[in-house]
């Protein structure tokens, strides 16, 4: 069982603003689903290796390490003008974000902590 | 004649043979559509401009006199978390609502090489995340075998709109189950192809180390077909992987096969039709000289808390992009970044995205990654095991896909974990990377069971070849 503090803290570490009929709501479902992950304990683990994935290492047809060479790789500029175009806010070109602080210094409390 | 009834090769001579154009073909498709989706749902968007476009370039070279590819002037329906050049993806979710996306996903890429007709996006789970495709963000989509009940998920519109034949085939997406389930629920075919075996560039991704696309058709030749055009090797995917080394077989036969049935998919709580469906086509396989040995996968039932823990915390680094900045839905009236953020976010997600973000959050923050994700990348490991072992005896695995068939709209949409049990069966073959593939088997009254046949990873052409050999049995 997670209480409600702690459902307030993950949403304020995911960036989630919630109700607090939410925030009830996420505090039960959250602390079921956590109550049958618990059932994991029962496995013995020890000197078991964790995978990811079960591919290991790609190689390819010379049997060499596949990686990408670290290039640059030249983008259409219709791409690029479509990448812009999606984006809410922009000038000059690039993204534009939102002021970091607030103008009204009292509002400028840190959420994350 | 009713042109949306046909398969891939059907469709395909009757295009070389003149019968129809691809015009005409696509059209009747569109119509079908038109006349079905009202009640269905099973499309987000309907691209009849670009389908048309793409039929008259096929019926060009076919006047021409040109070769035409299988594919070329075949209607398809892709599911809407895979990227098409300039058409709407929304991923099921209200944050991508607006979101055009700028280039094509790679397999989208090979199979407009191969001249293919797009009718248009079809529904699911937000993020692809849920197994009745109740939690997409726009509508539910309706089972075409009774339209009370889910078609399914993640991958419920393409499996709705196949069986519906609103289209020939039509791309899904697997993590945990979300090509297979539906296709089960729906009666059609779904193919998970083994993890590394097709290009994830273009995929929305969800759970990185578990997705997969694959295909959803009418029977198991299309899947195949469509299959050797998805494999093949892409760059922008480094978990793409050439391992198919031996796909030259030897000639098929059902009574060579050794076939494994796990104890552990034949428990309490799964559904007494379902499982009398499943053990007689396990018979039907006997019957034609296949070997049949009971076989044990121990870890099955922790497959489903295990993948609880995986995917979250993938899901939660994943979906950390959607920051209302660079695309998406953003509340832009916010005052500062911290609240554009929170508010986009709290706002843009559904209710399954907000607890699979929350749930990962949690179990990678400090102090509880070597209980959760640790552990749950150890359970990884053992349920693999439990397969290699398995497939030191046996050739392919018979199980069932779901332990019910489709349920009503509504039933376990409140309770998130009951929803989640609906994956049991088919999420260990996704832990291990291994190839399944959902056929066909049964019916109770009129809803659709599909009988689930797992391979070894890479091993896509034993379960293809078997599948096959099920639906001439069957």
């Amino acid at each position: 069982m997670i209480n409600k503090e702690k459902v307030k803290h993950i949403a304020r570490l995911v960036k989630l603003s919630l109700t607090s009929k939410e925030e009830e709501k996420f505090q039960k479902e959250l602390s079921s689903i956590l109550d049958y992950i618990e059932q994991l304990k029962e496995v013995d683990t020890t000197n078991i290796a964790p995978a990811s994935q079960f591919l290991g290492v790609v190689f390819d047809s010379k049997e060499q390490v596949l990686v990408r060479k670290d290039e640059i790789e030249k983008q259409d500029i219709e791409v690029v003008n479509k990448l812009l175009e999606l984006a809410p806010e922009t000038k000059k070109r690039s993204f534009k974000v939102k002021p970091i602080f607030s103008q009204n210094k009292k509002q400028n409390k840190l959420l994350w902590i | 004649m009713d042109l949306t009834r046909f398969t891939i090769e059907q469709a395909h001579k009757g295009l070389v043979e003149k019968d129809f154009s691809a015009v005409e073909l696509c059209s009747a498709f569109l119509k079908k559509i038109n006349d079905l989706d009202k009640k269905i749902k099973a499309f987000l968007t309907i691209t009849s401009d670009l389908a048309l476009f793409q039929a008259r370039k096929v019926d060009e070279k076919i006047s021409k006199g040109e070769h035409i590819s299988l594919l070329a002037g075949v209607p398809c329906a892709i599911k809407d978390n895979i990227l098409v050049k300039d058409i709407k993806c929304t991923a099921g979710s209200k944050i991508l609502e607006n979101y055009i996306a700028p280039y094509d996903a790679t397999v989208i890429k090979w199979f407009k090489k191969e001249d293919m007709v797009i009718l248009g996006k079809t529904n699911l789970d937000e993020f692809a995340m849920g197994a009745s495709t109740e939690n997409s963000g726009f509508f539910p989509t309706h089972n075409p075998h009774d339209l009370e009940r889910v078609p399914g998920g993640s991958s419920g519109g393409s499996a709705a709109a196949v069986a519906a034949n609103m289209c020939v085939y039509a791309f899904g997406s697997d993590t945990f189950g979300s090509i297979r389930q539906p296709a089960s629920f729906c009666g059609v075919v779904g193919l998970k192809p083994s993890y590394g075996a097709v290009s994830r560039y273009g995929l929305i991704a969800m759970a990185s180390s578990l997705d997969q696309i694959g295909p959803l058709t009418k029977n198991v030749s299309d899947a195949e077909v469509l299959f050797d055009v998805m494999r093949r090797k892409d760059p922008k995917d480094s978990t793409n992987a050439v391992l198919f080394k031996d796909i030259k077989q030897k000639i098929f036969k059902i009574s060579d096969l050794k076939i494994g049935v796990p104890k552990e998919y034949f428990i309490k709580g799964i559904d007494k039709d379902v499982e009398k469906i499943i053990k007689n086509a396990i018979k039907k396989f006997e019957k034609a000289g296949a070997k049949i040995i009971e076989i044990s996968l121990p870890h099955t039932k922790y497959a489903v808390a295990s993948y609880y823990i995986t995917a979250p915390c993938e899901i939660s680094a994943n979906l950390a992009r959607y920051d209302g900045i660079k695309y998406g839905f953003s509340k832009s009236k916010a005052s500062t970044l911290e609240k554009l953020y929170f508010q986009t976010r709290g706002q843009g997600f559904g209710d399954e995205v907000r607890r699979r973000i929350m749930i990962g959050a949690y179990a990678l923050s400090v102090g509880y990654y070597d209980s959760y994700y640790l552990k749950a990348q150890k359970i990884k490991t053992l349920v693999k095991k439990d397969f290699d072992q398995a497939f030191e005896k046996v050739d392919i695995i018979l199980a069932p896909v779901s332990p019910t068939p489709a349920f009503k709209i509504g039933e376990k949409i409140d309770d998130p974990l009951s929803m989640y049990l609906c994956d049991v069966f088919t999420g260990p073959a996704n832990l291990a990377g291994a190839c399944a593939i959902s056929v066909p088997a049964g019916k109770i009254g009129n809803l659709p069971v599909g009988l689930q046949i797992i391979g070894k990873s890479f091993k896509e052409k034993v379960i293809l070849e078997a599948g096959k050999a099920f639906e001439s049995l069957s």
